[in-house]
């Protein structure tokens, strides 16, 4: 079973509650320990809590074309077909902008001089080991100065294989586009973490609309809950999506994660809790 | 005409209940800004600003394939060509997912019945509304739609020509979290970037990858701590980084309550409660950053 954690608002506890779930299925020493993919490839975080040993590193690249002077004939087909951009003919001459380019090979294919090959253009990397509880960890992380988040997505879901019946935890990016998507992507339950303020309702409305967009489950954790105010709760209850879980608001939960505690550091009854929400999420599934 | 970028690496540390009070800063110090928020998947500006839109457009995002099934040979060369796993078989039809198609039109060009056309897709809004404290230019991406760097070009395009029109000395942008392409799009043509970190350890690691992209695209930042005592170490981790790497720390905005009181009422936290301890730093900041941008 494959569990996404998202939120649509940044900063409301994502990786606080991803790595408390795959914590709490660690510890069961009967269970194979689960996989845990960190998805936020902009800025990610949780090997700061669940602090990994790395074993194994990959380059992640797409394929960017590269053209042979000898062989064109500035035609111009190429840019004509490329729906981004990225190449342009001027003057009879090509003009690569390999930020632009989504690799889709177009160019390469209709060159009817065959002067476009194909070379990799590195856009970030991916790590594999595990953590001491034993949970198998894999993260990507985007190089700075590179737009695309997406290829380093799909490359790590690819790259990082569960084996039969292992639980994936899959920490999202904040957000609703696309980064968002392919990180949701197969996902069998769609977990939203949210804040009950203003900000964390406007989003969490957001968010819902992707697990409906992508036909996937949903449940929502409320994290500090108690400040703000009651709208989270009222559109939960109004359209039937069940809070799984509320975390306090409390400053021992504040301080405890900046200096990279886990929840369970910090209070071990969220063990059994996050037990709880992970049993809650497989009836969920089953139901389906 | 000035134009400054609040950005930070990790989401939800602050950067629109920071930018609304700078909005009321600017406001109340009679600096006319021309407000954007750069944020399109999780706009959230529009809640503390109360927005009147007076102008709504469509935003066409990319192109996504479609086959003709009446036209389709089946010869399965589409599914072949895509590189973004979008084609597949289904009930004996092959069929494009709309989520996973990236657009490329990789499988047009190839088709050899011509039966994949392209279609345009609506990917949001954009608008131009007034607000209690200047012009708002915003924009709501639907749920799951790409091309979010592309509809912060133009919520900042907008924004820009109504500042060149109008002759506005100032565009305030609330940027998006991360440091990807739509943060890339808000960061580009800005004259400065104020980067809000969280003094926590994902905090801190998040604001180095946000200062290393603006140092990458050539653009000054400076860095303001929110909710500074909630973890000395990490504030003192970011001072110490911050000195290391010549960025300027503009303040220390201490954590208080009161910034998520004024969430709820819709305002902004300067406004509401003008003496708190939050209010008196992000002032302070705003003083600041007027210096540095020399308006006056």
């Amino acid at each position: 079973m494959r569990i996404t954690v998202a939120s649509g608002k940044g900063g409301t506890g994502k990786t606080t509650v991803a790595t408390s779930l795959a914590l709490s299925l660690s510890v069961d020493a009967l269970g194979l320990p689960p996989l845990f993919l960190d998805c936020d490839v902009e800025a990610p975080n949780a090997h700061l809590f669940l602090k990994p040993t790395f074993e194994s590193r990959k380059d992640v690249s797409i394929l960017i074309p590269n053209v042979d002077e000898s062989k064109c004939i500035g035609c111009g087909d190429c840019a004509e077909v490329c729906e981004y951009h990225a190449i342009a003919v001027l003057n009879k001459k090509v003009l690569v902008f390999p930020q632009l380019c989504h690799g889709c090979g177009s160019c390469t294919w209709v060159c009817p001089t065959k002067a476009i090959s194909e070379e990799p253009n590195l856009l970030g990397s991916l790590e594999a080991g595990s953590t001491p509880s034993g949970i198998q960890f894999s993260r990507g992380t985007l190089n700075i100065g590179e737009p695309m988040a997406v290829p380093v997505i799909r490359q790590l879901k690819k790259w990082s294989v569960a084996q039969s019946g292992q639980v994936v935890v899959v920490d999202a990016p904040p957000g609703t586009s696309c980064p968002v998507v392919e990180s949701v992507r197969g996902a069998d339950f769609l977990l939203l973490v949210t804040e009950p303020t203003p900000f964390g309702l406007h989003d969490l409305k957001l968010a819902a609309q992707v697990a409906k967009e992508l036909q996937i489950p949903a449940g929502v954790v409320i994290n500090r809950d108690g400040i703000g105010d009651p709208g989270v709760e009222k559109y939960c209850i109004d359209i039937g999506l069940p809070i799984l879980m509320r975390i306090p608001y409390d400053r021992a939960i504040a301080e405890g994660t900046a200096r990279g505690q886990t929840l369970f550091d910090i209070d071990p009854k969220y063990i059994m809790l996050f037990q709880q929400l992970f049993a809650e999420i497989s009836r969920i599934v089953a139901q389906q | 005409m000035k134009q400054f970028v609040i950005l930070s690496g990790k989401g939800g540390t602050g950067k629109t209940s920071i930018a609304a009070a700078f909005a009321h800063l600017a406001h109340s110090d009679s600096i006319r800004a021309v407000l954007a928020d750069a944020d399109v998947d999780a706009a959230n500006l529009e809640l503390v600003l109360s927005p009147h839109v007076l102008e709504q457009h469509e935003f066409m995002g990319g192109n996504v394939a479609w086959i003709d099934p009446e036209k389709c040979e089946s010869c399965g060369l589409c599914e072949q060509v895509c590189r973004f796993d979008a084609i597949a078989l289904k009930q004996g039809d092959y069929q494009v997912d709309p989520i996973a198609c990236d657009g490329c039109a990789a499988c047009v060009h190839q088709c050899p019945a011509n039966a994949i056309k392209m279609e345009l897709q609506l990917a949001g809004y954009w608008f131009r509304s007034d607000s209690r404290y200047g012009p708002l230019f915003h924009a709501e991406l639907r749920p799951a739609q790409e091309n979010s760097g592309k509809l912060v070009t133009l919520v900042k395009q907008q924004a820009r020509l109504l500042a060149m029109d109008e002759q506005y000395p100032l565009i305030i942008v609330d940027g998006p979290p991360g440091i990807g392409c739509p943060v890339i799009s808000a960061v580009s043509g800005a004259n400065m970037a104020i980067v809000i970190a969280e003094p926590t350890i994902s905090g801190v690691h998040d604001m180095e990858r946000a200062l290393e992209m603006t140092r990458h695209f050539h653009v000054p930042a400076v860095v303001c701590i929110n909710k500074a005592d909630i973890f000395l170490d990490g504030a003192a981790q970011i001072e110490e980084y911050c000195q290391k790497q010549n960025v300027e720390v503009m303040g220390r905005i201490p954590f208080d309550s009161t910034v998520t009181e004024a969430m709820v009422r819709g305002e902004s936290v300067t406004a509401f409660r003008p003496m708190s301890p939050a209010s008196i730093s992000i002032r302070q900041i705003w003083q600041n950053i007027v210096k540095m941008l020399q308006f006056n």
